[in-house]
């Protein structure tokens, strides 16, 4: 990466693009498997970030399972099972971008991200009225009704709380990197050359995704 | 290429000396503190972490003295319980998450890594100043936490339920330590990026140096273990705010899975504290014993050991909070088998100094001092890590001077080391030899005067973050406390001195030492990018034949001069 850089002048810049990839001074070459190395490891992070709370769900479901079970039952499993096949196809359609890009059908690849994000905020929607629906049946941490619960019902709302809520948080990150990368894509920053930002959003994408999978059926899906 | 490179090299050295990378701002468009404040300069970036670190470093080192002050006498001397109790909190969390974590890998990291590694920078550059600003922002943060709602007074380990339940400002503070905590975290995925994409081409895995290795370690753990802490801290946070009821017995809750979670990462973090340190001590002590460092494969594999048995021990700071009998022997067998890398380090620092042609300096002694320091340390970790003494000495004074030993006499002192290892590197300039060894050895009598009382003190039991305590406990905490004053004098002589070279130091050569990785073979200070040629390679890192051949034809002149100053 050193190569030549004693005949530019001293005073150059050093050359980074948005995603950190080093260049030379003059082929310009981007270190692709560096970036996707930090973004994996960026991904493995956020696994152990959630790792935590799934640790928590562990153990209180193992002191309260019949409470689990009991409160599982209480969640839409209509509302869940749209919003993880949204999350699906959303996730097949920011890889389907990719291969746009890669066959330089700019115009396909902006229409599938544009569809992805428009199915992140369905999902968003949805969450919306989800916890809407259960926080007007005086369903949320400290409220009166809780106050009467059975331990296993609190913690198993305030876990789904925490974690449905973090989940959305990373949504909406997931979504402001896919608009970005759409902003990228219309200006020619991210080509069919280069376009290891598209991938690093997606494959953000599919984490936010991924983790979805797990709290589905965790919440959902216990019987 | 190369060859252009180098005449084309040649004629700029005609014309102009190679400029210093203070000369050369990066990106070049910004001139004076924008040049600082908005670099992504990898050297730019170390430095300015030398600066903030430093300030908290004399902040939490005046409210030690403070605490050791105001435990000299029984009875309330200069402060008030609450006081004291925000004064052990705000020590603990800014020495950890604002000095020891940061300091070598934020600080020296971010200088010397990619020099090691024969590159010119990061693969990340604007990360790494990114990281920086959180650094900031999470100092901020704190700082604000003492102004609004009064400060902490959890101690550093925010344990549930006081840390839900007292009034003070403890969600500001955490919000700090988690800001911080992703700081850390993006140093380290920067880092192990670098070390994995930007070796100079040629350099194997096994050429690596060892404070390169022992940074890309501690990144592991960085990356496995910071993110459980975040998501602690957070659930405090909204704990707090919402009454979630996840550690709240009254809730159902458990306030025990709070203390697993939080060692899950405090532990581990013990080891990002320690093993850059032992990275700085594995350069230095090959340096000065002119002889290749013993044992560079079991260095690196033992680093990377203690990452992995270092994230599965972390229940041994909880034999008294409730626990299954297997559970404590299984933490505690585990705690035994994690010393035993830290061992082998010690070990093989002391092998290679025996029969080397020693070298004294000043950097040198800083590491004598840390290899005896952190032995005791280690071994008084052994102490606790028995679950049957540990009944006995846990929470005491003990436990206080344990950390102490391992985390000021071995990380702290490893940074004092490495602050006069490469200081003649970083800046060019050559300190007075003679205060920084008065220096040291004040800083290490006042050391062992300060915590070996502790020791003792726990022994009879006297627990930690009280602010009172029983007659009988008089004497040894009075002793502690002239150690302190101690202490404090000797660090203080040491930054002075310091200071004092940017006045008066003698300029440095490129190598005052006689070091053989690659930071010791370019300018001092370095050239914007770091090599004015493209380095080559050189194979095994600690070949000193070059150096002791050189060194009996002039005997060292330049270290001469240095001592002369
Ligand atoms: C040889 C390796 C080590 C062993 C076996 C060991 C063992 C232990 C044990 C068992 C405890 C819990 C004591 C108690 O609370 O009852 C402890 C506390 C502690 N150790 Fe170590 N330790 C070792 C090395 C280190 C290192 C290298 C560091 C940091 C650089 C460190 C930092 C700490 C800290 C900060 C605490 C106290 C935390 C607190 O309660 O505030 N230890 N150690
Ligand atoms: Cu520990």
């Amino acid at each position: 990466m050193i190569v030549n850089q004693s005949d530019s002048n001293y005073t150059d810049d050093k050359t980074c693009d948005a995603v950190g990839s080093h260049t030379d001074n003059e082929n310009k070459h981007y270190d692709i498997v560096g970036s996707r190395t930090g973004m994996w490891l960026f991904l493995y992070t956020e696994i152990m970030l959630f790792g935590g709370l799934f640790v928590l769900y562990a153990a209180y479901y193992r002191m309260y399972t019949a409470d689990f079970t009991g409160a599982g039952k209480e969640l839409d499993i209509l509302m869940g099972s749209i919003n993880t096949v949204m999350l699906l196809v959303s996730s097949f359609a920011v890889a389907a971008s990719i291969t746009a890009i890669q066959k330089k059908s700019r115009k396909v690849a902006l229409a599938f991200l544009g569809f992805a994000l428009f199915l992140g905020a369905m999902f968003l929607v949805n969450k919306y009225f989800e916890w809407g629906h259960k926080i007007d049946l005086g369903i949320f941490p400290n409220s009166p009704l809780m106050e009467d619960s059975s331990h296993g019902r609190v913690l198993f709302f305030s876990l789904y709380y925490t974690i449905t809520a973090l989940h959305a948080i990373h949504i909406i990150i997931g979504m402001t990197l896919l608009a970005v990368t759409m902003a990228f894509i219309m200006t020619d920053k991210v080509t069919e050359h280069k376009y290891v930002l598209l991938e690093n959003a997606g494959l953000y994408w599919h984490l936010v995704d991924l983790i979805w999978i797990f709290i589905f059926p965790l919440f959902y899906l216990i019987y | 290429m190369e060859i252009i490179g180098k005449i084309s090299y040649m004629e700029t050295q005609a014309t102009q000396p190679i400029k210093s990378f203070y000369e050369t701002p990066s990106p070049s468009r910004f001139t004076g503190i924008g040049a600082w404040l908005l670099t992504i300069d990898h050297k730019r970036i170390g430095l300015m972490y030398m600066a903030s670190v430093m300030v908290w470093f004399v902040i939490a080192l005046i409210l030690g003295l403070l605490i050791r002050t105001e435990l000299m006498a029984t009875g309330s001397t200069i402060m008030e319980a609450e006081t004291y109790n925000a004064i052990f909190t705000l020590h603990g969390v800014i020495m950890i998450f604002l000095f020891v974590i940061p300091a070598i890998p934020a600080i020296f990291g971010n200088f010397l890594l990619p020099i090691q590694l024969g590159t010119d920078d990061v693969f990340f550059p604007k990360l790494n100043l990114l990281s920086w600003y959180l650094y900031m922002l999470g100092g901020f943060l704190a700082i604000l936490s003492l102004f609004a709602d009064g400060p902490p007074d959890t101690g550093w380990t925010f344990y549930v339920p006081f840390s839900v339940s007292t009034e003070t400002n403890v969600g500001l503070t955490v919000t700090a330590a988690f800001i911080l905590g992703m700081s850390s975290m993006l140093t380290g995925l920067n880092f192990i990026t670098t070390v994995h994409r930007m070796r100079m081409p040629g350099m194997k895995w096994m050429e690596i140096p060892l404070f390169t290795w022992s940074l890309y370690a501690t990144a592991w753990v960085q990356l496995l273990a910071t993110p459980v802490l975040s998501i602690t801290l957070l659930l405090v946070i909204l704990e707090r705010i919402f009454g979630s009821g996840l550690f709240d017995p009254s809730k159902g809750g458990d306030p025990i899975l709070y203390q697993h979670l939080f060692w899950m990462y405090s532990h581990p973090a013990v080891y990002i504290m320690i093993l850059p340190g032992m990275g700085v001590i594995s350069e230095i002590i090959p340096v000065f014993s002119r002889k290749s460092i013993f044992g560079y494969k079991a260095i690196v594999g033992s680093s990377m050991a203690i990452a992995v048995a270092g994230s599965l021990v972390w229940a041994h700071h909880m034999f008294t909070s409730g626990m299954s009998d297997v559970a404590v022997f299984v933490f505690s067998f585990l705690t035994f088998i994690v010393a035993i890398p830290s061992a082998i380090k010690v070990f093989s620092w002391v092998s290679t100094m025996y029969k080397g042609s020693i070298l004294m300096t000043p950097p040198l002694f800083f590491s004598l001092c840390f290899i005896y320091l952190f032995s005791i340390g280690g071994l008084t970790g052994l102490v606790l890590g028995a679950a049957g003494t540990n009944i006995q000495v846990h929470d005491t004074h003990f436990v206080v001077a344990h950390f102490h030993f391992v985390m000021f006499g071995g990380t702290g002192f490893a940074f004092f080391a490495a602050l006069h290892f490469w200081w003649p590197k970083i800046f060019g300039i050559m300190y007075n030899f003679k205060r920084a060894y008065v220096a040291a050895i004040l800083t290490t009598t006042g050391f062992m005067l300060h915590y070996i009382p502790m020791f003792i003190l726990g022994i009879m039991g006297m627990p930690r973050r009280y602010y009172d305590y029983l007659p009988e406990f008089q004497t040894g905490n009075f002793f502690a406390g002239i150690g302190a004053y101690i202490l404090v004098a000797g660090v203080l002589v040491m930054l002075l001195n310091l200071l004092i070279s940017f006045k008066n130091g003698e300029t440095s050569p490129s190598d005052p030492w006689g070091g053989t990785t690659l930071e010791w073979s370019i300018p001092s200070p370095p050239p914007l990018h770091n090599f004015v040629e493209s380095p080559k390679p050189k194979g095994y890192p600690y070949d000193f034949t070059d150096i002791v051949r050189s060194n009996s034809l002039n005997s060292n002149d330049s270290l001469n001069r240095g001592s002369k100053l």
